[in-house]
């Protein structure tokens, strides 16, 4: 018996009891409509942190001072030692020992109360030096960023992000203003491009101003602190490279032989964006369970229907017997009913999920709001498609093989 | 063509054992049309079934076109039910939902043999049922039915024709049609027929007549056609 003959005894089959196969497509066409979508809601989550941490900048190296051990080696905690200086910065832009770096840059941070006229407000102000844009990826859409004379010079110049305008100046053409930063009075140079984004903080709520102007005047009695140094590489792959060329000339610089024992940190985008997605991954996962539990209720009801099936069809199991079918035979053409069944139901879930994925967006109550934009992924279709296909399989051997054991006398004689 | 030697047959029900068959010793040549006759429970479905490969004998000899198939598996069994012997049941036993012509083609397809359509054809317009291909079985009269079966039974030329009271659901007329039927088979064409019946008028199409009686032949005597 091959192939084609077999699926002809299925669909026959099928199509004797159209609404009760149906109704059991329904089972499986359901919960790969679930899995479907969760996962691919899970995937426009995933999708949406990697543009987030992208739009940070994807050649990003973080280094933050470590945890400063005093004498007896007791941990005072994270970022309370100042191991940073304007020195180490330097020595990592000589570029002499690492080749991987395009720019590194000192970055000093104050909090601070925004005025402008009656309006206020809250935005975190950064001292750093001119190769900030180049770093951390910003464009500067109106006016200048500051030169190396603004910092020799520590001009109160400040270069603001779009929300920070948004809140300020209402419209008003902030280039030339005078805003007021702890009382401290900046004029405006430049506005930065809106970079977009959400969620990990925005990188639009920025205000930036020379280094040494932060220190003169913000950081007040806690000197020329700096919190970080941000360093570009040359290229997404050469990170880790950089990685370890900063992680050498600092090791140097600070003498300390045994790199566990460093006073400073380094995290890259690329482990943030790790992370990240090992969290939407997880995510993914747990959702595409919870849906794999429907496909699984739906495959016992594929067994369900095809035990009643094989008894119901027992004189005709007898007579196929007795003209000539061997177990293997009967075992066949009932696995592929079921089979038929599940892959159907499956193909019609694949359908009906992505269509849903595809119309959210649509949706005004998702549109709206920060919902991921579900992202169907051909290895999710595939997958739910053999599993589906594997779930009629499973479920249909018991029944199955209960057809192909029949006696063929009884059950010739089976009324 | 078919050659019994003591061939027993037991059923145990629970603890007890019934004896359906108690030793029959039968040999049917080529091209015979043998009726087997006897009352309810004297054990004729028991030697058709055994006659039919759907059971194995508890002792005894099985000889089928020169096969031992006393002591055969499961899809040995299978094979010899599909090559060598064709059935024709008294409810027809037709597959439903399937037309006339799919039914006679499925015992090629368990065969896997090729032109199936176009033998299925043949058999069916042997039985004078070619304008009736395409009807499912419950468009068929039973007279129809029974026609297509025994086109179904005869579609892999097999050795034997086993008729089980093929005439026991039909009008007097559409039995008669059908022994007909099946008598100019034997005759035409020299097909072996093994017919079970308890109907002497069902009987007397036949060459020869066996009874049992308890499990045992009681009488085998040839009729004059």
């Amino acid at each position: 018996m091959n192939l084609f003959e077999a699926l002809r005894m299925a669909a026959n089959g099928l199509l004797a009891n159209r609404l009760r196969s149906a109704l059991t497509m329904l089972g499986i066409l359901i919960g790969v409509t679930a899995v479907i979508l969760l996962v691919a809601v899970g995937n426009g989550a995933s999708v949406q942190i990697n543009n987030q941490v992208q739009s940070l900048g994807a050649n990003v190296i973080y280094v933050y001072p470590s945890n400063a051990r005093g004498s007896g080696g007791v941990s005072q905690g994270f970022g309370t030692a100042q191991t940073l200086t304007q020195a180490d910065v330097d020595a990592i832009n000589t570029r002499q020992q690492d080749p991987d770096v395009v720019a590194a840059i000192p970055i000093a941070q104050s909090g601070g109360q925004i005025t402008f006229g009656n309006q206020n407000y809250f935005a975190p102000t950064t001292g750093t030096t001119t190769d900030f844009p180049l770093v951390r990826n910003y464009q500067v859409a109106e006016g200048s960023f500051f030169t190396d004379d603004d910092i020799n010079a520590r001009h109160r110049v400040v270069v603001i992000g779009q929300t920070v305008v948004d809140n300020l100046f209402a419209g008003a053409d902030p280039i030339g203003q005078t805003i007021k930063i702890n009382r401290q009075s900046f004029r405006v140079i430049g506005v930065f491009a809106q970079k977009g984004g959400s969620g990990l903080g925005s990188q639009d709520n920025v205000v930036v101003a020379p280094i040494t102007t932060v220190w003169a005047y913000l950081t007040g009695s806690r000197g020329k602190i700096i919190s970080q140094i941000v360093a570009s590489a040359s290229s997404a792959s050469a990170v880790t490279q950089a990685e370890t060329e900063i992680t050498t000339i600092l090791l140097q610089r600070h003498q300390i032989s045994d790199p566990t024992l460093a006073d400073f940190q380094l995290q890259s985008q690329q482990d943030i964006l790790n992370q990240a997605t090992s969290i939407a991954t997880a995510l993914t996962l747990v959702l595409g369970a919870i849906a794999g539990i429907s496909l699984v209720v739906g495959g016992i009801g594929i067994m369900n229907i095809m035990l009643v099936t094989v008894t119901e069809r027992t004189r005709e199991i007898g007579i196929r017997k007795a003209i000539g079918a061997r177990r293997r035979d009967i075992l066949t053409q009932f696995l592929i009913e079921a089979m038929v069944l599940s892959g159907l139901g499956g193909a019609l879930g694949i359908a009906v999920g992505a269509l849903l994925a595809k119309e959210a967006p649509n949706i005004p109550a998702i549109a709206t709001s920060s919902f991921p934009t579900p992202v169907v992924s051909l290895p999710s279709v595939v997958l739910a498609f053999c599993v589906s296909v594997a779930i009629g399989l499973f479920f249909g051997i018991y029944p199955a093989n209960r057809a192909a054991r029949l006696h063929p006398i009884e059950a010739l004689r089976y009324e | 063509m078919i050659t019994l030697e003591a061939v027993t047959k037991t059923y145990r029900m629970g603890r007890i054992e019934v004896p359906a068959l108690q030793g029959i010793d039968l040999h049917v040549a080529s091209g015979e049309f043998v009726a087997i006759m006897g009352a309810s429970g004297s054990g004729k479905s028991t030697l058709m079934n055994i006659l039919g490969c759907l059971d194995v004998p508890t002792s005894g000899r099985y000889l089928l076109d020169g096969t031992d198939v006393a002591r055969l598996g499961d899809d040995e069994l299978a094979k010899i039910r599909n090559r060598k012997i064709g059935f024709v049941f008294q409810s027809f036993n037709l597959i439903p939902r399937t037309s006339a012509l799919h039914n006679v083609e499925m015992p090629l397809i368990y065969a896997g043999e090729g032109g199936r359509t176009e033998r299925a054809r043949e058999a069916l317009g042997a039985v004078g049922l070619a304008d009736r291909a395409h009807h499912q079985p419950t468009e068929l009269s039973g007279g129809q039915q029974q026609r297509a079966a025994i086109a179904r039974a005869l579609v892999t030329n097999p050795a034997i024709l086993l008729a089980d009271e093929p005439t026991g659901n039909l009008d007097t007329v559409s039995s008669v049609e059908i022994m007909r039927l099946l008598s100019n088979l034997n005759s035409e064409q020299g097909r072996t027929i093994v017919l079970i019946t308890h109907e002497q008028d069902i009987a007397r199409f036949a060459t020869r007549v066996v009874e049992l009686r308890d499990g045992l032949i009681v009488r085998d005597a040839r009729t004059a056609a």
